[in-house]
Formats: C-alpha cells, sequence, structure tokens
C-alpha cells in the first residue's frame, strides 16, 4: 500500500526520524493558518508548497513551489490545490491533487553548505533480507545513478538474525563523506529509520533527498513509504492512512467484490482464475491483434457472483470490444463457472459485444456443452489457441 | 524417478482441521498420497479424515515417520508452521499459504537455511509426481506420467502447461509450483538442477513472470551446465505495465531487468527454447525432443 509524503513523515517522526516539519492542508484558507503555525513553531518565513499524490517527480510536474511570504502561500496554494499533475509517474492524464503539505524551509543558509544524500530500505529479494542504499547524488533519481555511476551507489546488506549493526550505520554515514556532527546524526537517522522500516511492516522506505543542513543536522525532506499489503492485518492504524481516491474506482470496486483487478488501456477485456493464467491471456490477447484493457483474477471461486461483478467493472470500460473469459478448471469446475456466465449475461443485459469463453479442465466438455445451448451470443472455445484465434476475428 | 515427493513421502498436514486443510488433504488422499496424518495445535489425540491429528509436527515425525509436509495455516501463523516443521526435521516442506507477511518470510528462510530441508512456496499450487504422490491444490487427473519437468510460479498456468504436455504426448515427471511471493524456498534455478539431476526428467518447462531475477538466474546457470536438457521458457506478463501488482505480490516490474522482454532476451541468449504465446508450450517440447 502506498502513503502521502506526510503520512510517512508522521511515521518517520514518531520513531526519532528528524524530518522537514510541515502541516498538511485542503484549501487555500487552511494553507494560510498553516503556515502561520509553522511560522511560530520553527521560525520559518519561507515555506515550500507539495503536493500530496500517490507519484513521484513532482516537483518537475510544478507540484513543489517556493513561497517566500504568507501571501505567496495563499496564491500558490490555491494554484497547486485542484491542479491536475502530471508527472512521469502518473500517466498523462495527471493525477487531482487533493491536498497540500504547507513545509518549513530546511536549505536556510549558515557555518556550511547544505547537501544531499540519497537513502533507501528495501528488500533484497535474491538475497533474502533487507538492504539499505545510500548515495552521494541526493535529489536524482536512482535509477539514473544506477545506470550511470553504480560505484556511486552504497549497500549494507542487513543480516536478519541479527538486525542493522552499528558497523553498518557507521560505514554508510562515512562512505557519504560526512564527519563530526552531521556524521553522529546520519548514524542515529539511518538507526531510526530502519527501526520505523521494520517495526512498520514496510516493503520500501526512499528517503530523497536526506538533507544534510548548514548547521550539520540530517533530516529527512522527502519520504516514499510502501508498506507489506500482507502485514497490514497487524496494523490496523495505518490501514487508515489508506487514500481511495488516490486509487482507480475500478480497482476499488473490484476489490470489494474480492476481484485482483488492474485497469489497462486496451480494448479486449479478461476475466482469468489465477494470476499466472490471467498474465498470459493478456499476453495472447496482445498476440492476437488486441491490447488488454485489464488484468482479472476471480481467483480459486469462479461463480455467478463473481462473475457478474467481473462483466459489470469491465463493461465499465468503453474502450472494450469483446471479452475474453479464460477458465482452467480445477477446483473450480468448468459447468459450474459456465452456469454462472450464462446467469450473469441474463442479469447484466443488453452486452452487445462478443464474448469468448475457453473452459478446460474439470468438466470442460460439460460447460461448453451449456455455452453453445444457451442461445447467447457467447463462442466457447477448448484449447489456448482457438481462444486467440476467436479474439483475433474479434478484434478484427 | 520424480523429484521431491513420491509414491514413499509420508506426507503430514498442518492446519489439517481447517476447511481448507481438510478439503485438500482429502483429495489427496483420494489421489493416492500417503498421507500419515495431520497437526493442529490443541487436537492432538483426535482422529480427522480417519488420520490422527497430532499437537506438533515433532509428534508426527516420531509417531508416524512423517518426512513431507503440506502447510495450509493462515497467514498469520504460517512462517512458525513452517520453522516447526524444518525443526521437527521434515525433509520437504511445502507451503501452500497465500499471504504470509514478508517480514516473517525473510525469518523463516534465514531459519531453515542452516537445516538439510526444502521448502517449496509459499502461495504456490503444490509439487505433483503424477501417479505417486499430489502434495498440492492442483487437478490430478491433469498431469498425467511422464518424462517432462515442469517448473513455475503460477498455479493454473501450471496446469494450462501440464495440459498442453500431455496433450502433445508427453507426460510430466514432476511439477513443482514454486509459488508467486518474493521471498521463496525453491528457487526457479533450484527446481531446475533437480531437473538436470533426475535421470528419468528428459525435457523442462520453465514457467516464470515478471518480477524477481529467478528466471535470469536459472538460465544463465542452464547455460553454463552446457544445456544438458531441452528447456522452454515462457515468461507471463509482457503485457503488464510497470509498478503495478498483478496478484501475486512478486509479480510486480521494479526496474528495467525484470520485465518480461528482458527475461526472454536472456533466456534466448542462453540456448534455452523461449515461447511468446503461451499456447505453444506443449507444441515446442514435442518438437524440440523429436
Amino acid at each position: 500500500m502506498n502513503i502521502h509524503e506526510y503520512q510517512a513523515k508522521d511515521i518517520l517522526a514518531s520513531y526519532g526520524v528528524r524530518i522537514q516539519r510541515g502541516i498538511v492542508a485542503d484549501s487555500k484558507e487552511k494553507a494560510v493558518k498553516a503556515a502561520k503555525e509553522l511560522n511560530k513553531e520553527t521560525g520559518t518565513s519561507w515555506y515550500v508548497i507539495k503536493a500530496q499524490i500517490h507519484a513521484g517527480g513532482r516537483g518537475k510536474g510544478g507540484g513543489v513551489k517556493l513561497a517566500k511570504s504568507i501571501d505567496e502561500v495563499a496564491t500558490l496554494a490555491d494554484q497547486i490545490l485542484g491542479m491536475q499533475l502530471v508527472t512521469h509517474q502518473t500517466g498523462p492524464e495527471g493525477k487531482r491533487v487533493n491536498k497540500v503539505l504547507i513545509a518549513e524551509d530546511v536549505y536556510y543558509p549558515g557555518a556550511s553548505e547544505p547537501k544531499e544524500f540519497y537513502l533507501s530500505i528495501l528488500l533484497d529479494r535474491a538475497k533474502g533480507c533487507n538492504v539499505i542504499m545510500a548515495s552521494t547524488e541526493g535529489g536524482m533519481d536512482i535509477e539514473t545513478v544506477a545506470a550511470n555511476t553504480p560505484e556511486k551507489i552504497i549497500k549494507e546488506w542487513i543480516d536478519p538474525r541479527v538486525g542493522l549493526q552499528a558497523f553498518q550505520a557507521r560505514k554508510v554515514a562515512f562512505a557519504l563523506g560526512l564527519s563530526g556532527t552531521a556524521f553522529k546524526e546520519m548514524v542515529k537517522f539511518i538507526f531510526n529509520l530502519y527501526k520505523a522500516y521494520e517495526s512498520t511492516d514496510s516493503s520500501l522506505f526512499e528517503i530523497n533527498p536526506v538533507l544534510k543542513t548548514s548547521d550539520d543536522k540530517i533530516l529527512a525532506v522527502d519520504a516514499k513509504v510502501n508498506l507489506d499489503d500482507n502485514a497490514l492485518f497487524r496494523h490496523r492504524d495505518l490501514m487508515e492512512l489508506r487514500d481511495l481516491s488516490e486509487e482507480d474506482p475500478l480497482e476499488v470496486e473490484a476489490g470489494e467484490n474480492d476481484l485482483n483487478y488492474v485497469r489497462l488501456d486496451g480494448n479486449v477485456g479478461c476475466m482469468v482464475n489465477g494470476a499466472g493464467l490471467a498474465m498470459a491471456t493478456m499476453d495472447i490477447i496482445k498476440l492476437s491483434g488486441g491490447e488488454p484493457a485489464n488484468f482479472l483474477d476471480v481467483g480459486g471461486t469462479a461463480n455467478a457472483e463473481t462473475v457478474e461483478a467481473g462483466f459489470r467493472i469491465i463493461l465499465k470500460e468503453e474502450n472494450v470490444k469483446a471479452i475474453l473469459i479464460n477458465i482452467f478448471g480445477g477446483i473450480v469446475r468448468c459447468d459450474r463457472v459456465a452456469q454462472g456466465v450464462v446467469d450473469a449475461y441474463k442479469n447484466v443485459g443488453n452486452i452487445d459485444i462478443p464474448i469468448i469463453v475457453r473452459l478446460q479442465g474439470t468438466n470442460a466438455e460439460e460447460g461448453a456443452k451449456i455455452i453453445e445451448e444457451s442461445g447467447l451470443k457467447v463462442t466457447s472455445a477448448v484449447v489456448l489457441k482457438d481462444a486467440a484465434e476467436k479474439v483475433r476475428e474479434a478484434v478484427a | 524417478m520424480s523429484v521431491l515427493v513420491n509414491k514413499d513421502s509420508k506426507v503430514v498436514v498442518q492446519g489439517f482441521t481447517g476447511s481448507e486443510g481438510t478439503f485438500h488433504a482429502a483429495q489427496m488422499i483420494e489421489y493416492g498420497t500417503h498421507v500419515v496424518g495431520g497437526v493442529t495445535p490443541g487436537k492432538g489425540g483426535q482422529t480427522h479424515l480417519d488420520r490422527p491429528v497430532f499437537n506438533t509436527v515433532a509428534d508426527a515425525v516420531n509417531e508416524v515417520g512423517a518426512n513431507v509436509s503440506i502447510i495450509f495455516v493462515p497467514p498469520a501463523f504460517a512462517a512458525d508452521a513452517i520453522m516447526e516443521a524444518a525443526d521437527a526435521g521434515i525433509k520437504v516442506i511445502v507451503a501452500i499459504t497465500e499471504g504470509i507477511p514478508t517480514k516473517d518470510m525473510v525469518t523463516a528462510k534465514e531459519y531453515i537455511r542452516t537445516r538439510e530441508v526444502t521448502l517449496v512456496g509459499p502461495n504456490c499450487p503444490g509439487v505433483i509426481t503424477p501417479g505417486e504422490a499430489k502434495v498440492g491444490i492442483m487437478p490430478g487427473f491433469v498431469f498425467k506420467q511422464g518424462k517432462i519437468g515442469i517448473v513455475s510460479k503460477s498455479g493454473t498456468l501450471t496446469y494450462e502447461a501440464a495440459d498442453q504436455v500431455v496433450k502433445a504426448g508427453l507426460g510430466i515427471s514432476t511439477a513443482i509450483g514454486i509459488g508467486g511471493d518474493p521471498i521463496i524456498g525453491t528457487s526457479t534455478k533450484e527446481a531446475v538442477e533437480l531437473f538436470m539431476n533426475d535421470p528419468e526428467t528428459e525435457g523442462i518447462v520453465m514457467i516464470g513472470e515478471i518480477g524477481g531475477n529467478y528466471e535470469a538466474e536459472a538460465a544463465r546457470w542452464i547455460q553454463a551446465q552446457g544445456n544438458p536438457k531441452p528447456v522452454v521458457g515462457f515468461i507471463a506478463g509482457q503485457t503488464a505495465p510497470k509498478g503495478k501488482r498483478m496478484g501475486h505480490a512478486g509479480a510486480i516490474i521494479g526496474g528495467a531487468d525484470d520485465t518480461a522482454a528482458a527475461k526472454m532476451k536472456i533466456m534466448g541468449e542462453c540456448g534455452l527454447h523461449v515461447v511468446e504465446s503461451p499456447a505453444d508450450i506443449g507444441e515446442t517440447m514435442a518438437k524440440v525432443l523429436a
């Protein structure tokens, strides 16, 4: 699960990680009030207005602005709130900004130059343990750093038996070229950050940039946090951080019906049992000249209700020219699925696009017979090749 | 011959008396799998499906000689069940449970690392050696005996591949569903290695999906061995978008290296027979063996 920057920073702060302080607001008036409060709390007289959406690249897209007075806070917050923010991660339609974070200015001048770093914690799948990644190239995309200057990425793997050790935090801080107060601050920062990562069952922490201020404090200017969906059952408080307005409404509706759905842009919808077969079915659609409109895994219990819910969701996509239902019956019996398709078809009514049903496995023949005899405009296929061919005809 | 499980496997079912455990244990028994009992803490001494229920896996090992375990325990307790089985001396653990927290699996995987045990899964359909033992939730009738080993991250796609292999006039030595989670016990390469060392397996079907680097690792290993047996490979998710979780927790494209295209390219360069369409798995296997 993804959460907003301001939520991520709250989590970090609660584990003793120093952050760029800020107050979230959803209107111009509240933004002004937040700025005044922040001025009292921190003494800052400049403010950073940051759009709160679940996507990176907000600065380049115009979603992060510096205000040098309260008046400017009002103007800029007004501009950013309600805008359709487009970044390289949002797609061309962008995302509507409903909240802004009014944050203190932390790049103030002082005894030394401020310096930005990159720090992240994530799972190394191949090694089966967490890894801390750090780089002196703060503020840059880590993928770019990895591609161009891989030697600038520092990695420390964490032994699951003993957790993060002090020498590892020191190694990272030294490798980042720090000394004195800033070094000590960084060691503490890494320790508390790792504690927060472990305690919240996160799958990714990305702090980019981490800032060394001109007075040698280390703090998180931005924070991207992904939580492990599988572990949310033991973090009821974190579950409440979910922001449904950031998610695709069709994906939310599918989730409520226990369907695993991801919306895509194509013209052939599909409904499949099993995630791997669902991806393979999308690939078949593409190879047959169509474009998949969605990923949809109906899971191990494909019945009339789930099939009907699936139909309704797929049909909300106007581009869809055909639907391919691909079920490999194991525990799920094909004749039951076929009956489910026929019932759902009648319940939904007025489906004017071709539907191809491919049933294989347990009771596949009985299933095909039910489809053939239903009198509906549904074509059945048995082997995957047939199904692909019928998709080709439908989109031609 | 076969790998991991056979007619001599003595299977204990962890989470035996729950609804999932009961349903699939009954199916396994009907298939002919030698299920020697089950474990449900607190229900030791009872009888379920005509088999003894034990409080601990250790009891099942000591009293009925269990050497293979299958786990249907709910996600919150499944990693603990894996470690209990390993501690009791079980040799092959098949974890079916979907939705285990990643942190728990990191701990469990580390725990079993120094023990002589093979973990398959979690979040997998299990392992089947046709005609001998089904330790999983797959429809047994699809899998006919033969000489093709199947390794796959997915459930229904494994059945699809098995069905095609059988229809192409071949059969299956063993099929291993390794699971679709970010942390799993047996990697693609380890499963392939088992088949390469199995004298009865003549060809291998390797099915992967987006996310992680298991397929690339397996492909490079196969090439380093000098491609001793033909391998037909397919990667699901050629049309998957970046950054979206496609059902399986592990099926998410993170960088340039874990896309389907990148994996297929590496597999092709390593001498595997890569199919673009999942409909071509069986026929291609038959062709390369002919």
